[in-house]
């Protein structure tokens, strides 16, 4: 169901210690995400491409999540043009494209894909279990880290259970299609599904108990913090201060 | 922790347990006892095998009756939490016990919520997992090991609180012929008392000196496990066992 494919690599990004590389890109994503010169995007666009060459993401399965969150700027393409209002407007038959919408466009477009690869080439180098780790070594609360690991850890369980249903539903003949016999069929299908992971909660909740769980889930710290993600954390903060503050000294 | 073979470990006294929403109770009036020993406990399929293992360390609640652990009543949630640390629990399915993302968290995690340092719960660990044959599997992502696998880690994380007592239900379950060996391996070499539930008769007399069986809310015991002959198959042809006799 969620599938770390840039979780691994051998990488200067993927050795980075989780919770450093969250912290940066936090830093580098809100200093992209509040500029609105189209310089400050542009910059943004490069650090995102750079960072991704830095952490050796395989191309392909990049651009396919690339293209999909494009799709969402793609509206954008299609609306603002039309509907940014402003004086510069060039006539094009019956359109009237306005150069404002257009130029907002660009700056999102760019924003969202910078952000998108700073992200891709920072968090994603490590494991979801990685970054809980990260995310502990934050002082984040206890309780939202284990929410987090434990779904992730739950979800592909959840997901063979209704896998496992839906088979047996195809086995004995069931097509999708619209009618009430299928809609019901697909509502026992997701009741049994969430019974079905209700139980299984149960049994792991009992099975914790065992081992003496009171609420509490600590943690084993994997990875210590090294000089090399010293520098890459001190590289981001300053070309973070710089995207959010340099436009005020220019 | 009184190790002498005579004493209860754990007394179960006049137990009775009712599903909510049953006429049926599972049991009226059960007495068992466990000393140092190693007793299996058979019945068939809804007899009430693991609902009597989740009674005796107060994951279920008796409707009448009490358990006694070293001679002491266990009453509230608190007392339990005192015998569990004592008692491992090896569940039916593996996927249930493993939630951890890494083995060695996993394993860990006991002896952290007993309050071993971050260092000492690695060290406990590690050595588990090298006694029981895995060593090397301390970065491995828990839902990506084999059923076998799984088994063997699930035991590594009630072994590495070091109980007493040991309660395993059904334990070769979906286990192929390697898998199992090793785990009778690994369980023959362990000095602690056990009760089994199986339903497989060949891992049960390598292990068990005393065989309780669980019938219609009754349990009895038979002190001997009974020599006698049988037809079955033998898959890999001669090499599937060994015979006593012919």
């Amino acid at each position: 169901m969620i599938s770390e494919i840039f979780a691994t690599g051998d990488s200067l990004l993927h050795r980075a210690d989780p919770a450093i590389k969250i912290i940066s890109a936090l830093l580098l994503a809100l200093s992209i995400a509040v500029g609105s010169s189209l310089e400050i995007a542009m910059a943004g666009f490069v650090i995102g491409i750079l960072l991704a060459i830095m952490a050796r993401l395989s191309p392909v399965p990049l651009g396919r999540r690339l293209l999909t969150v494009n799709l969402f700027t793609l509206l954008l393409w299609i609306t603002l043009p039309l509907t940014g209002g402003g004086e510069n407007v060039t006539i094009l038959g019956p359109m009237e494209l306005s150069s404002k919408g257009i130029a907002l466009a660009l700056l999102i477009t760019l924003k969202t894909n910078g952000i998108y690869l700073i992200l891709t080439a920072l968090p994603a180098t490590s494991s979801v279990h990685a970054i809980g780790h990260g995310l502990e070594r934050l002082r984040l609360p206890h309780k939202l880290i284990l929410l987090l690991l434990t779904t992730y850890r739950y979800l592909s369980l959840i997901e063979q259970e209704y896998k496992r249903l839906r088979r047996s539903a195809a086995l004995r003949c069931f097509k999708a299609s619209t009618s009430l016999h299928a809609y019901r069929t697909y509502g026992y299908l997701i009741g049994m599904t969430l019974i079905r992971s209700y139980a299984r909660s149960r049994r792991v909740h009992r099975a914790m108990l065992m081992r003496g769980f009171q609420g509490n889930f600590p943690l084993l710290a994997l990875q210590t913090i090294r000089p090399g993600d010293l520098w890459l954390l001190a590289a981001c903060v300053v070309v973070a201060l710089t995207l959010a503050f340099g436009p005020v000294f220019w | 922790m009184d190790n002498n073979s005579t004493s209860n470990i754990l007394d179960l006294r006049d137990i009775s347990f009712r599903y909510p929403g049953q006429e049926q109770p599972v049991f009226a009036g059960i007495d068992f006892q466990l000393k140092h020993e190693k007793v299996a406990l058979l019945g068939d399929n809804g007899s009430g095998k693991t609902t009597l293992l989740q009674i005796m360390v107060g994951l279920l609640k008796p409707e009448k009756g009490g358990v006694y652990f070293n001679g002491r009543l266990m009453e509230e949630e608190r007392d339990f939490f005192v015998l569990r640390q004592q008692v491992g629990m090896l569940f039916q399915h593996a996927d249930d016990q493993l939630f951890c993302p890494s083995v060695l968290e996993d394993v860990a995690f006991g002896p952290l919520n007993l309050g071993r340092s971050r260092k000492e719960a690695m060290e406990i660990s590690t050595s588990t997992l090298r006694s029981i044959g895995l060593a090397g599997y301390e970065d491995r992502i828990t839902h990506h090991l084999s059923g076998g696998e799984k088994r063997l880690v699930a035991l590594a994380t009630v072994l590495s609180m070091e109980p007493s007592v040991l309660l395993l239900d059904e334990p070769t379950n979906d286990l192929d012929h390697d898998a199992r060996h090793r785990l009778l391996e690994i369980l023959s070499g362990l000095d602690m008392a056990f009760i089994l539930i199986s339903h497989d008769w060949d891992f049960l007399a390598e292990l068990c000196t005393g065989f309780y069986g669980l019938t219609h809310g009754r349990l009895l015991k038979s002190e001997t496990l009974q020599v006698h002959q049988h037809r079955h198959a033998h898959t890999l042809g001669e090499q599937g066992h060994h015979h006593l006799s012919p």
